[in-house]
């Protein structure tokens, strides 16, 4: 695997060589962690997969807030490309409010450029008043507003005067930061700023949790949901699939922060837990394995042995319940290679699920990952600043005197804590990160994974090198992937797409026979 | 679905919900991969490329390529000169193209990058090109987008050499590859030598052969371009994205226009034959004539099913001119037909066709959004959509029947291989809307009235 990491670096030219070599790592001892580069600028015209700041906050983290009126000012574009596009499913809640399916826009022509788009902006947002009367509007910035200095917070808060509702707007402009990444860590901003804190709706039970960084992508939040709610724990939010706005006001009076993807929220799990006590702990319910043990977790965080109990027959009941099936998928499935690469956290998430079906990833990376993503939290401190990371505002809370509240866990458990990917992983791996479009054919070419994981942009391709390519932004429009059932659903994917019969055809009859002499029905063998 | 959507129309002036169009510098892109060994690239930040290279594989269910400047702040207050240098520089030592294609996004716009300088000043290896175009993304919709990255192509590379090839040239218009092909066999069944520009045949309908090809052999060559001044005229398709670069090589080279509707159903396929056989003085051959004579055969045997029957039609300017002509072949009345593109040329044209067919009390309208046509719907019903996939959200709310046709089309496989285009497009697409029609009438009759034979 060393060699073909070297080998792939052999085909840059110097200055790229020396730009990539700190992204692309081969693992050379089991649960190491050498250091990555992270997190930095992509190299332009290497064709990146990476998108924008714009994409990290309106399209993954406020975009899903269901009961929001989230409009996207700037041109066309922008909103266009973000509407319905990322299956972050929703269901209305009893005020009937679900914005998910519509797209909100500007559409900025040439004179709101020239002379500014603030009116027109406020003249949306009076118009979307109007016409759906939300609680809240989101306002996400593109590129252009930036630039011509329309400032969206002021019109946000001329909004909320005239219109008695609250408004937020982002300034996540796609050039800021060097990827979505940016844009969730403002997302995160304004929603501990002007969001988390402001209801009082106290949870019902002594066990309740917020979902951070689920976006419910093909339904994956429900499972969980559905999951914690046997085990009698109560789900006071999710941030932000199938979330709100109403019930995100009161977040901050949950027991627990469980964190999904690292991340795209774990500003936010901080900043609670600086705030107001909250402890959150690093889940994963991708993978039955990893499911068990994140409810073990959960149940060991709060240390009631009714609660642990339950958790118990829960897991022995659902277990049991997919038993047969995940056994006939490991059947079908062992033994094969994968390579990762997805999300905040997914390219580690699902090397559990993996390893529950029988399969070793061998490659795997993020689009967007800092290195505590790949190294664990542990590095934080020793990460280094640069120009592009010190543009994006950095907000700091103080404890809150009256509403801080810090719960002791009964047990030695570690809250406040992730150790990122590559610990997890095997020796020989390769790791890349902001893999572009060459580096990915080169690795489905050289390291043949049975089953690359990515996106969009790179399935046809890697599909047309006769690789197995699985979506894994989107689930190829299936899923839920999470907990048990989705981990049925995920073999079960699998095996259609490994075991799909015109694989068999893509060579015609004729490359592989010589030419005969001979002529039709000479032969002897009938077609019947 | 859409629950949120009143029925009381209010005028909105700021406020576009439910677009529909999209951006200029996706049609950009999607232009520059009809071009051979071409790489398209987006001078702009990084989410632009992405954005647009994913709606794009959506459609097609094939790989799009593009690379980006992939600004950052420091390149939106300084300029993004060194970017598209060292973009251009990594682009032909990692993907070796023969032409870099660029386009401009509503950042560099914005900011006014001057591409002309900046490309003038780059060091471009021996017998490689790059060219560009203009594509603010607040003027236009993707359409103008497709339509400048053709103007930018010719204004770089065609040439007048004095001697004529022979050709004729053809602007497809926005389309799908399936379209195109359905082009060339009608010029080839005509005897019509052609230089088709864009062409996306090869490329967004790739086949499967087990080795991915980063540029497949599809395209119109960059020395096809370059003799496009030395064509013996142009037959362009679609007013609204092909007349721009039609005008300019009739400017720039003298090259005489015939400008066209895109061929889409009987009349319009028509005009494109009539067309053709000018150009080569034969008569059309019999298996045109029996194509043809095929899809009137079609629309006259099923027309009691369809007759009168109100339809919502809405997508690019072009193409639904092309549907909305068809539809009226048929004998549907187009009570709504919509383009998010704001061209006023586009409502004259269906006015125009209204008027043709003498039906009244239908509505047309550029720069309007499908909330809008929703709105419509919800205070005087259709009994058919046909459009892009977003419409399955008015026809779930609704429960109209939904004929998928044009750009984009992400929720479906196969349609990219198959044509809207000529009379074989029409029988499909005839085909399709018979089928939709009729499966509604057998899901809501009765039992007793189910019928057998229909």
């Amino acid at each position: 695997m060393a060699d073909s990491r070297d080998k792939l670096l052999d085909k840059y030219e110097a200055k790229l060589y020396k730009n990539r070599k700190d992204h692309i790592l081969s693992l050379e001892e089991e649960g190491g962690t050498p250091k990555i580069a992270a997190n930095t600028r992509a190299v332009p015209g290497v064709m990146t997969a990476r998108g924008c700041c714009y994409a990290g906050c309106k399209g993954v983290v406020v975009g899903p807030l269901k009961d929001v009126c989230v409009i996207t000012h700037g041109p066309i574009g922008c909103g266009f490309y973000s509407w319905g596009t990322r299956r972050n499913k929703a269901r209305p809640d009893e005020d009937g409010k679900n914005f998910v399916s519509y797209c909100f826009s500007t559409d900025m022509q040439e004179s709101d450029i020239v002379f500014g788009g603030e009116k027109k902006l406020e003249k949306a947002i009076d118009e979307a008043v109007a016409l759906f009367h939300p609680k809240c509007v989101m306002i996400c910035s593109t590129c252009p507003i930036g630039l011509i200095g329309d400032d969206v917070q002021a019109v946000a808060k001329r909004a909320e005067k005239k219109h008695g509702i609250k408004a937020i707007g982002f300034s996540c402009e796609g050039y800021k930061g060097v990827s979505q990444s940016a844009g969730h860590h403002i997302a995160n901003n304004g929603l501990m700023k002007d969001v988390i804190g402001t209801g009082d709706r106290a949870p019902k039970t002594k066990f309740s949790v917020n979902i951070l960084g689920e976006f419910n992508i093909g339904g994956d939040g429900w499972e969980q949901e559905r999951i914690l709610k046997r085990c009698g724990i109560e789900v006071v939010s999710v941030l932000t699939g199938d979330g709100s706005y109403e019930d995100l006001k009161s977040a901050h009076l949950a027991s627990l922060n469980i964190v999904m993807c690292h991340r795209s929220i774990n500003y936010i799990a901080e900043m609670i837990e600086e705030k107001y006590g909250t402890d959150w702990l690093k889940v994963n319910f991708i993978g039955v394995q990893s499911t068990c043990e994140s409810l073990r977790e959960i149940g060991k965080y709060f240390g009631d042995p009714d609660l642990i109990a339950r958790i118990e027959e829960v897991i022995a009941d659902e277990t049991a319940a997919i038993e047969d099936d995940m056994e006939y998928f490991r059947s079908k499935l062992a033994g094969r290679t994968a390579a990762i690469f997805s999300g905040g956290s997914r390219s580690h998430h699902y090397q559990s699920l993996l390893r529950d079906l029988g399969m070793e990833t061998v490659i795997a990376g993020y689009e967007f990952a800092h290195r505590d993503d790949y190294e664990g939290r542990e590095v934080i401190p020793f990460i280094k600043e640069d120009a592009d990371n010190k543009n994006i505002e950095t907000i700091t809370v103080t404890k809150d005197p009256e509403r801080y509240h810090k719960r002791q866990p009964s047990s030695d458990i570690e809250t406040e804590t992730y150790g990122g990917m590559m610990k997890t992983m095997n020796k020989g791996s390769i790791i890349v990160d902001d893999y572009n479009h060459f580096e990915t054919d080169e690795l489905a070419r050289r390291v043949k994974p049975d089953v690359f994981f990515s996106g969009i942009k790179d399935k046809h391709s890697i599909q047309k090198a006769g690789v197995v390519s699985k979506q894994m932004h989107s689930y190829d429009y299936a899923g839920p992937y999470a907990g048990f059932k989705g981990a049925v659903n995920f073999g079960y994917d699998l095996v259609k797409s490994l075991y799909t019969n015109a694989w068999s055809l893509v060579k015609p009859p004729w490359k592989n026979e010589p030419m005969l002499v001979g002529e039709l029905g000479t032969g002897g063998e009938s077609n019947a | 679905m859409l629950d949120l959507t009143p029925k009381e129309v209010m005028a909105r002036t700021a406020l576009r919900i439910n677009p529909c169009k999209t951006c200029q510098p996706v049609g950009a892109l999607f232009c520059a991969l009809g071009v051979r060994k071409c790489m398209p690239h987006s001078h702009g930040s990084q989410g632009c490329v992405s954005y647009h290279r994913t709606v794009l594989s959506r459609h097609f269910k094939e790989p799009a390529i593009a690379a980006s400047s992939s600004f950052t702040e420091g390149a939106s207050v300084f300029g993004g000169r060194s970017n598209l240098t060292t973009a251009v520089k990594n682009i032909f030592d990692m993907y070796n193209p023969d032409i870099i294609a660029v386009h401009t996004t509503c950042l560099s716009e914005t900011i006014g990058d001057d591409l002309n300088s900046y490309i003038a000043d780059l060091k471009i290896p021996e017998g490689k090109k790059v060219v560009h175009c203009n594509t603010p993304s607040y003027a236009g919709s993707h359409i103008m987008g497709f339509s400048n990255m053709m103007t930018g192509f010719m204004s770089y590379l065609t040439k007048k050499t004095g001697a004529s090839n022979g050709k004729t040239a053809i602007f497809p218009g926005w389309a799908n590859p399936g379209d195109i092909r359905q082009l060339k066999k009608i010029c080839s069944l005509m005897n019509v030598p052609i230089i088709m520009f864009p062409d996306h045949t090869g490329v967004m309908d790739a086949p499967m052969t087990g080795k991915y090809e980063f540029y497949p052999e599809g395209g119109t060559t960059i020395p096809e371009i370059a003799s496009l001044g030395d064509c013996k005229g142009v037959v362009a398709l679609g007013e609204i994205a092909s007349l721009a670069p039609a005008e300019m090589m009739k400017k720039k080279w003298e090259v005489p226009f015939v400008m066209l509707p895109q061929p889409i159903g009987v009349s319009f396929t028509d005009q494109f034959v009539m067309a053709l056989r000018l150009v080569s003085k034969t008569e059309v051959p019999w298996e045109l004539e029996e194509q043809r004579g095929q899809l009137v055969d079609l629309m006259i045997d099923a027309h009691q099913w369809v007759y009168g029957k109100k339809v919502a039609i809405f997508g690019d300017p072009d193409t639904v001119e092309g549907l909305t002509s068809l539809a009226l072949e048929m004998g549907l009345v187009p009570k709504y037909v919509i383009t998010g593109t704001p061209k006023e040329e586009f409502t004259k044209k269906i006015n125009r066709l209204f008027s043709k067919y003498s039906v009244t009390d239908c509505k047309a309208k550029a720069n309007s959004d499908l909330f809008e046509l929703h709105q419509w719907i919800k205070n005087e019903p259709v009994d058919l959509l046909i459009g892009t996939t977003y419409g399955k959200q008015i026809a779930k709310a609704e429960d109209i029947p939904f004929v998928r046709a044009g750009f984009p089309v992400l929720d479906r496989y196969g349609g990219p291989l198959m044509p809207i285009f000529g009379y074989e497009g029409g029988i499909r697409m005839a085909e399709k809307i018979i089928g939709a029609l009729m499966d509604r009438e057998d899901r809501d009759c009765a039992d007793e009235d189910l019928e057998i034979v229909m």
